[in-house]
This record gives C-alpha cells, sequence and structure tokens, in this order.
C-alpha cells in the first residue's frame, strides 16, 4: 500500500477569513479549527469535500487554480472533460459550439471522460474486490472519508480504475505514436478530483499532465463565444472518440453506475446523508446490498463545488442529451477500443487503499486510553452548549483538543464569562498552554 | 476507563445503538479496525439478546492497555438450558421476534467465536451475566 503524501487542493484566503465558524461547524470530519482569528485546516482530517468552501460568507475558502497557459508546454494536448461540463452551459449554447469553443483554447483532442466507463464495459472488467456491499470509488471525497471515519468498511471500496483514468489510458495508448510532446489534461468539478491528481505518486497523477477547473474552463469558453458571436457553427468538430453510450453519459449521475451491477443497488447522495449511511452500515451484521453509489455532493458530480449551472438544470440537460445518444457502441468503435486494450486491459483495477487511523487520540493505544480519560473529565467542566467561540466544532472537540495538549480550557469564553477564578485553577490543572487568542495579545504589546 | 450503556427490554429501534456508541469510543483508541469489528459483533449479538430476551440490562465497558473487558448485565429471567443456548440455530425468540429478523439462534455461538475469553453466569429465575475479554496485543 502506498505511502504518499495526500496533496489538498482546499485553502484558506487569510485575508478573507473572518474567523466566523460557519466551516468549522460544517465540516464533516471536523478538521477545522479557529486560531488567532482565522480558519485552519488539519491536512490529516481533511477529505477535500468542500462543504467549507460552500458554506463560507467571505468566500475566504478557495480551490488551487493552474491556468491554461500550462498547455504552451505541450504539442499535442488532449483534453478528458466529464459530460457534466458540458450540462453547466444552457440549451442556447450548443454541444458543437461547446465542443468548437475547447479546441480554439487550444486542445488538440477532446475525449469525454465517460467513454471510459464504456471501455470498462467493452472489456468486461471486473472488480477485484469481494466483500459485499462493493462501494463505488468513484468520488474521492467518500473515499477518504471512509478512509478517515469508517475503518471497518475499507474493505468494501471497489478497486476499479475510474472511467476518465481509464479513458486516459486509452488516449495514451491510441496517441503513442505522438507520444512526443503529448500532454493529457483532466477538467475538475471538484475538490477532491483536482487533490487526487496532484498527489504524488497517485494513479492520476501518473496519468494526467494538468488539471483544469470548470469554472475557469466555463469562463473560458463563455469569453470564447462571445467574442466569435454568430460564427461559432455548430457541427464542424467532435469529440476525438465520436460517441459515448446511454449509460456512460449518465455515469455520473445519482443511479448512473447503478445500471452497471446486477443485484440490489443503493444510491446515496450528499455529504450527511452518507455520514448517516455509512454509521449504519458500519453497524448493519447483514446486508441484502450488492452495491453502493455514494456522492459526497447532492446529485452527484452536477453538485460539484466548482460547477456553475443549478444542479437540477444540469442534471436535465445531461439527461436530454442522454437520450439522444446510442444504447450501444457499433462494431467499428468496439473494435477500436479492443485494438487497444492489450496496452492496459490486465492494469484495470488500483491497489487496495488502506484506512487511514487519524481518528485516534494517540498512536500508541495506552496513551490514547490516557487522553481519553482526560478528555471526559474536561468535558464535564465544559459547559456543553457546542458555541464554538473557543474555535473547536463542539466542548468534545476542545475537551480532546485540551488532552492532546493542542488547545487550552483558557479557550473557553463561556467559563470566562462565569469565572475568571474558577477558570484559572481549571487551567493549572490541564495545563497553561498559551492560546490563539493569549498569541494575538503577544502580537500587539 | 470505564463505560456503561443502558439497555432496555423489547425496543428494537435502539438495537445497535450501544454497540455504535462503543465503536466510536474503540476508533478513538486507536484500536486496530478488525479488532473493533470482533468486539462490535459480539457486542451487538448481546444486545440484542438483551432486548429480545430480558427484562432489560447493562452493558459494562473497562479499558486497560492490553484488554477490554465487556459484561453485559440483565435483569433476568435467566437460560433454563445454557448448553442449549450456545448450540448454533437454537433459539426460543418468540414468532414476533423472528419476525424483525433477529432470533436465528447465533447470537451466543457469535459471542463465543468473536471474543478471547467468554464466561457466564445464568440461572431459570435469576439474572445472566455475560463477561467477554478482547485481547488487544498480538493481533496484526
Amino acid at each position: 500500500m502506498s505511502t504518499q503524501v495526500f496533496h489538498h487542493a482546499l485553502y484558506i484566503v487569510e485575508h478573507a477569513c473572518k474567523g466566523c465558524t460557519h466551516c468549522m461547524k460544517r465540516c464533516p470530519t471536523q478538521a477545522i479549527r479557529i486560531a488567532k482569528g482565522k480558519a485552519r485546516i488539519d491536512n490529516d482530517l481533511c477529505i477535500e469535500c468542500g462543504q467549507c468552501m460552500a458554506v463560507c460568507p467571505n468566500d475566504a475558502i478557495a480551490i488551487e487554480q493552474d491556468s491554461l497557459s500550462q498547455l504552451e508546454a505541450f504539442t499535442t494536448r488532449v483534453a478528458i472533460v466529464p459530460a457534466v461540463f458540458f450540462a453547466q452551459f444552457d440549451d442556447s449554447v450548443k454541444l458543437g459550439q461547446i465542443i468548437t469553443a475547447l479546441y480554439a483554447l487550444g486542445f488538440t483532442h477532446l475525449y469525454l471522460a465517460e467513454t471510459g466507463v464504456d471501455i470498462l464495459t467493452v472489456l468486461e472488467a471486473k472488480d477485484q474486490s469481494s466483500s459485499l456491499p462493493l462501494i463505488s470509488n468513484f468520488c474521492p471525497s467518500v473515499q477518504r472519508l471512509i478512509q478517515v471515519r469508517f475503518p471497518l468498511l475499507v474493505g468494501n471500496l471497489s478497486t476499479l480504475r475510474s472511467p476518465a483514468q481509464v479513458t486516459a489510458m486509452f488516449v495514451r495508448s491510441e496517441l503513442k505514436a505522438i507520444a512526443d510532446g503529448l500532454g493529457v489534461f483532466y477538467f475538475s468539478p471538484c475538490a477532491a478530483k483536482i487533490a487526487q491528481f496532484k498527489t504524488e505518486g497517485s494513479e492520476e497523477h501518473r496519468l494526467f499532465d494538468g488539471i483544469i477547473n470548470f469554472d475557469t474552463a466555463y469562463n473560458l469558453v463563455c469569453a470564447y463565444l462571445a467574442k466569435h458571436k454568430g460564427e461559432v457553427q455548430e457541427g464542424n468538430r467532435a469529440f476525438s472518440f465520436p460517441v459515448c453510450t446511454r449509460k456512460a453519459l449518465r455515469w455520473s449521475l445519482v443511479k448512473g453506475q447503478s445500471s452497471s451491477h446486477s443485484g440490489r443497488c443503493l444510491a446515496v447522495d450528499e455529504m450527511h446523508n452518507v455520514i448517516e449511511f455509512l454509521e449504519i452500515l458500519e453497524d448493519e451484521q447483514d446486508t441484502n446490498l450488492q452495491f453502493l453509489e455514494l456522492d459526497a455532493c447532492a446529485e452527484g458530480c452536477v453538485g460539484g463545488i466548482l460547477t456553475v449551472r443549478n444542479r437540477f438544470l444540469a442534471t436535465e440537460r445531461l439527461r436530454h442529451w442522454s437520450s439522444t445518444v446510442p444504447k450501444q457502441l457499433d462494431q467499428n468503435l468496439c473494435e477500436r477500443i479492443l485494438r487497444h486494450a492489450s496496452a492496459f486491459y490486465k492494469n484495470l483495477n488500483l491497489e487496495p487503499v488502506a484506512p487511514l487511523a487519524v481518528l485516534g487520540l494517540d498512536t500508541d493505544h495506552a496513551k490514547a486510553l490516557q487522553k481519553l480519560r482526560k478528555a471526559e473529565r474536561i468535558l464535564k467542566a465544559l459547559p456543553g452548549i457546542d458555541c464554538g467561540l473557543c474555535g473547536s466544532p463542539s466542548c468534545k472537540v476542545l475537551a480532546e483538543d485540551i488532552a492532546k495538549s493542542q488547545a487550552s480550557i483558557r479557550q473557553c469564553v463561556v467559563l470566562k464569562l462565569k469565572s475568571e477564578k474558577d477558570l484559572n485553577s481549571l487551567a493549572r490543572i490541564w495545563g497553561e498552554r498559551s492560546t490563539a487568542a493569549d498569541g494575538l495579545k503577544d502580537d500587539q504589546a | 476507563m470505564h463505560q456503561e450503556y443502558l439497555v432496555p427490554a423489547q425496543d428494537f429501534s435502539v438495537a445497535g445503538v450501544a454497540s455504535s456508541n462503543l465503536k466510536r469510543l474503540l476508533k478513538q483508541l486507536n484500536i486496530p479496525p478488525q479488532t473493533i469489528k470482533r468486539i462490535i459483533v459480539a457486542v451487538f449479538e448481546a444486545e440484542v439478546n438483551v432486548i429480545a430476551h430480558s427484562y432489560g440490562g447493562r452493558i459494562l465497558c473497562d479499558f486497560e492497555e492490553d484488554a477490554i473487558q465487556v459484561q453485559v448485565i440483565d435483569t433476568g429471567p435467566g437460560i433454563p438450558d445454557l448448553d442449549l443456548a450456545m448450540t448454533e440455530g437454537w433459539s426460543t425468540a418468540t414468532e414476533e421476534v423472528r419476525e424483525l429478523g433477529y432470533g436465528a439462534g447465533m447470537g451466543l455461538p457469535n459471542i463465543q467465536k468473536s471474543c478471547d475469553k467468554l464466561s457466564i453466569y445464568t440461572k431459570e429465575g435469576d439474572h445472566t451475566h455475560l463477561t467477554m475479554l478482547f485481547n488487544l496485543k498480538e493481533e496484526v
């Protein structure tokens, strides 16, 4: 199993952050604390779901962004674009116009990420994970959530490569004759996929040369179409792999993957639903479910944090588009896939992922036990109203942070209001660590 | 460290709540996932037993450095024939309980399999007291 250092794409924009606690309260893995008036993200716990960014009232949480100038380093520039991208535009912008604009922006080849679904179907790819119910690994944020919060379910995660990865492998095989200067780019609707790509040693890092955020690409396409109003005709250019089946095109929608699985399937979307469901699943002794599709974002990838359009309208356009494509690939296209299959058909599964063991209060469980005891005693002294003013999401988390020597009881504002004297004696018992607020005073002094 | 959970009689809607809370605690103690699974399987079975067969009871957990002891103590009516109850597939569960998906006669046998040491005190007309021990060392 790998020991990659996970790269995080979400970051705090310091000058905009007011330390307002919205993100801290929303974070599903309690990865955020407020210190010195600014939000801080704990990289071990963060699963890149983007909930913090969605809830931030001050635009103080952002996602790393690479510019389109990265294309200049390559002579053959391939874009692998999820179908959801095309659903970001309303019906007045035709599919052909978007395609034309993408070519005009500098891409030489254009593939739908969902082509990978058809490739996997043609190659009759089998998942190597055998624990039931099988949990889809399509959403990287859900995969990381399971690694962080549900270690008992890690063995149920699918190991099959994502369609985008498979498409990239196919493209690299198809274009290997012009491998010099070949750059493969992925368009991402969310932070989690960017983080996956930027993690050195990851498969995405190996297969893709660069990543372009949905919103960036959307703006560039709109700008191009505005500048060339009326000139851009539909039908001049097409995808490099001309069609994609109905099943593939619906892949990223809720229940899109279920069509590929026999037996009883369930699809759950949006982070709090997913967590509620995983809690039950982890306890459940027996379930009759064969396959679970879990999406961190509401309505699946159309709800991605970098998407522009209303998720329901985007879903509708994608569904409408999918009703116009064939149910099956024709013989020519199947053969085109099979011609290149030898390059990667043995390599369609990934290594299983491991639990991350970051919930423990200490890596040594004897020490963890001591800290848990300590946290329990501290919690009894705290007010229990979870106001968040201390910079921790709840009294319980503050108690645990104090037990881990990462916070001080002096941070509790409610105790301070009650009796400064009592707080002093409590601080003597639990340690006199300087707090973020104290630090701020020092700076000013 | 000591932790207690109350288990009410005949309230199947809360089956799994105690074991689920215990699971959360075990994760914080950095216990390996396979061990957590073992403990939760046993405690869940015992919890359902208390709900289905007894007048209610308590689950008492004691955490030590190298072992976790879980005691499940109910308030009666006791098991008339323990050997029979330890037999796979044998159950006294009522039709009502079976309709809820419990009562397959695997409770005590599963508990036995999941823990490192099990001792049971029971007597018809008296209470039942299970003591389960889970070792934390030697696990990979």
